[in-house]
């Protein structure tokens, strides 16, 4: 496998022929594919979404959040109710989901952001769960209790609908793309730097003068407004929400998404998201026994790759990590 | 580099009764500490003293239940631990805590995270002003690390360096927030010998070089005795004795809290 992975990265040339090829890949692929693929291709962005966005709050920053699911609802409700009832476009939606999961996550997490490890993720649980039994019981009669809410418009572009398979696809994938690049980019920054330091050692990281707390709270907040975003494009794309979508199970996928692929690393997201959701529907034959497969699996990546599949690289070049890989494998 | 005077009668960091409990426990007892601007003092005692807790007051991990700690003058009790970095002290501890997963010259960069500004938007959209700073940022961790002979280790992750070269990435790190005052919790533990004269050699030429206070947790005697300007003993969580050195060294009451006394 580091051999694998070696020749793959093994350059900076390389690594943007893999992009490039990555990209071009998703360009012609409407061109070619059938309306059920290019669906599944959606599904397939849609985790990639809530992987990156669990990413920010589990890979980053190290906090265990077991209720993501959660913040993903918010999203995808905030643009049922506010789209149905007043007939607001659903794209205009979209920043405001992000918003209204950010904000929510902001008021939820505040007061138990000092809680570590198990105990944060007992209380995320729980979060998620105190959302999804909320929706079930209709508050203020505006999320249709278990049946939920439907009629959901399709999105358009000024007079351009996008309501083909093609559309979705385009639109997701965009999002998508701007995702990772402005996650690129905060892994290297002085957040990105906070972040890990926090997830290292947090009395070291107070001591070398961040605010761990701050910190935080706007992994947070950040990775619920991801979350936000999937939950509007869920939406939008199924016309109808209800709360069986956002069980405890969903934050277990997003969960298993990022440690498949590997902590805090984007490409491994993208595997991790790939495994999830397109696995399913290439066993789909097999379905009574997939989830067998997928605990095997499991099991199997945590003994022999526990960091994942595409663990995040650090420091030097590409080359020299070889080097040093390669040394640590043959002492 | 300029030569900073020595022996001036500044005070930069003063502690006034600090007294700090842990249930029934005084482990700090109204301990009244100054330390002078430009110079090495030392905090020594038997185990189980009070010396880390004092560091970890200073540093404002812990909230002491009585006294005041003042700072350049400024009272800094009870503040955030990210607020005493940004007013000017840095620590070490003594159990070294690095950023195991992240490469030496990442480590060190973290140092500057109290004096950079950089927030998400700079970061999402890349203005000149942030990449000036990362630029900034690399350039004055790269120094640090030069200066503490980590220059070739700086793609390693730092758990995968030798225990006295992480010490000395830790002292980098403390070094890069651009304290004013630094604070090593026993930076001699573990070293061996040689590792130990290095360390000596290159805090007396950090503080000669730089406008800089140093303050230390020491049980090495010869590192104590070999650089310090002054001296305090603490023992039960109180002062027993202070002075320079050589005054210490022959204290009756200082020989006796290490020796044990005669019950």
């Amino acid at each position: 496998m580091p051999a694998l992975s070696g020749s793959l990265t093994g350059s900076r040339t390389a690594r943007l022929a893999l992009m490039a090829g990555v990209i071009l890949a998703l360009v012609i692929f409407p061109f070619f594919a059938s309306d059920y693929l290019l669906d599944v291709a959606f599904f397939f962005g849609i985790y990639v979404l809530l992987g990156l966005s669990l990413n920010i709050v589990l890979g980053e920053v190290g906090l265990y959040d077991l209720g993501h699911a959660g913040f993903y609802a918010i999203g995808a409700y905030t643009t049922a109710v506010l789209n149905t009832r007043f007939g607001i476009p659903v794209l205009i939606l979209l920043p405001v989901s992000a918003l209204a999961a950010g904000l929510f996550a902001y008021l939820v997490t505040s007061p138990i952001i000092h809680l570590r490890g198990d105990y944060l993720c007992i209380v995320t649980i729980g979060m998620g769960e105190i959302v999804r039994l909320a929706l079930i019981n209709n508050p203020l009669g505006l999320t249709g209790g278990p049946n939920g809410v439907y009629g959901i418009d399709s999105p358009t572009l000024g007079f351009l609908a996008l309501d083909s398979s093609t559309g979705y696809y385009v639109l997701i994938w965009v999002v998508v793309a701007l995702s990772i690049l402005a996650l690129y980019r905060l892994q290297r920054s002085r957040i990105g730097r906070a972040w890990n330091c926090i997830r290292e050692d947090e009395i070291a990281a107070q001591a070398t003068g961040i605010d761990v707390r701050a910190y935080k709270l706007l992994a947070f907040v950040l990775g619920a407004a991801l979350a936000g975003v999937a939950g509007n494009l869920y939406a939008v794309k199924l016309m109808v929400v209800s709360p069986e979508s956002f069980t405890f199970w969903e934050s277990c996928l997003m969960f298993s998404i990022v440690l498949i692929g590997g902590m805090g690393s984007v490409p491994g997201v993208i595997i991790g998201a790939a495994a999830i959701s397109l696995f399913p529907e290439i066993f789909r034959s097999f379905a009574s026994y997939r989830l067998v497969v997928f605990g095997v699996v499991m099991i199997l990546m945590m003994m022999f790759r526990p960091g994942g599949a595409w663990p995040r690289r650090r420091g030097g070049t590409e080359a020299q990590d070889l080097i040093r890989r390669l040394g640590r494998s043959r002492g | 580099m300029p030569a900073f005077a020595k022996k001036s009668a500044e005070v930069v960091l003063e502690t006034v009764g600090l007294t700090k409990t842990f249930g029934g426990l005084t482990a700090v007892d109204a301990l009244d500490l100054r330390v002078h601007r430009g110079e090495i003092s030392s905090l020594i005692g038997p185990n189980g003293a009070g010396k880390t807790t004092v560091f970890n007051v200073v540093t404002g991990i812990y909230r002491p239940e009585g006294g005041k700690v003042l700072f350049q003058g400024e009272n800094i009790t009870g503040r955030k631990p990210h607020r005493i970095v940004e007013r000017g002290i840095a620590r070490t501890f003594q159990n070294i805590r690095l950023f195991q997963n992240l490469t030496c010259l990442e480590n060190v960069m973290a140092g500057r995270h109290a004096r950079t500004r950089s927030g998400l938007l700079a970061a999402l959209l890349r203005p000149g002003s942030q990449v000036e700073e990362e630029k900034e940022t690399r350039r004055l961790a790269e120094e640090r690390l030069s200066e503490v002979g980590l220059w070739e280790s700086r793609h390693e992750l730092a758990r995968n360096i030798p225990y006295g070269r992480q010490r000395m990435l830790e002292i980098a790190r403390a070094l890069a927030t651009s304290p004013r005052l630094i604070v090593l919790d026993e930076p001699s533990s573990g070293l061996n010998p040689r590792e130990t004269g290095d360390l000596m050699e290159f805090i007396k030429r950090i503080i000669r070089e730089e406008d800089l206070t140093i303050l230390l947790i020491e049980h090495d005697m010869n590192v104590v005795m070999g650089i310090s300007d002054w001296v305090t003993v603490m023992d039960g969580g109180r002062k027993i004795a202070e002075g320079h050195p050589r005054q210490i060294y022959h204290d009756p009451r200082v020989i006796e809290a290490y020796l044990g006394g005669g019950t």
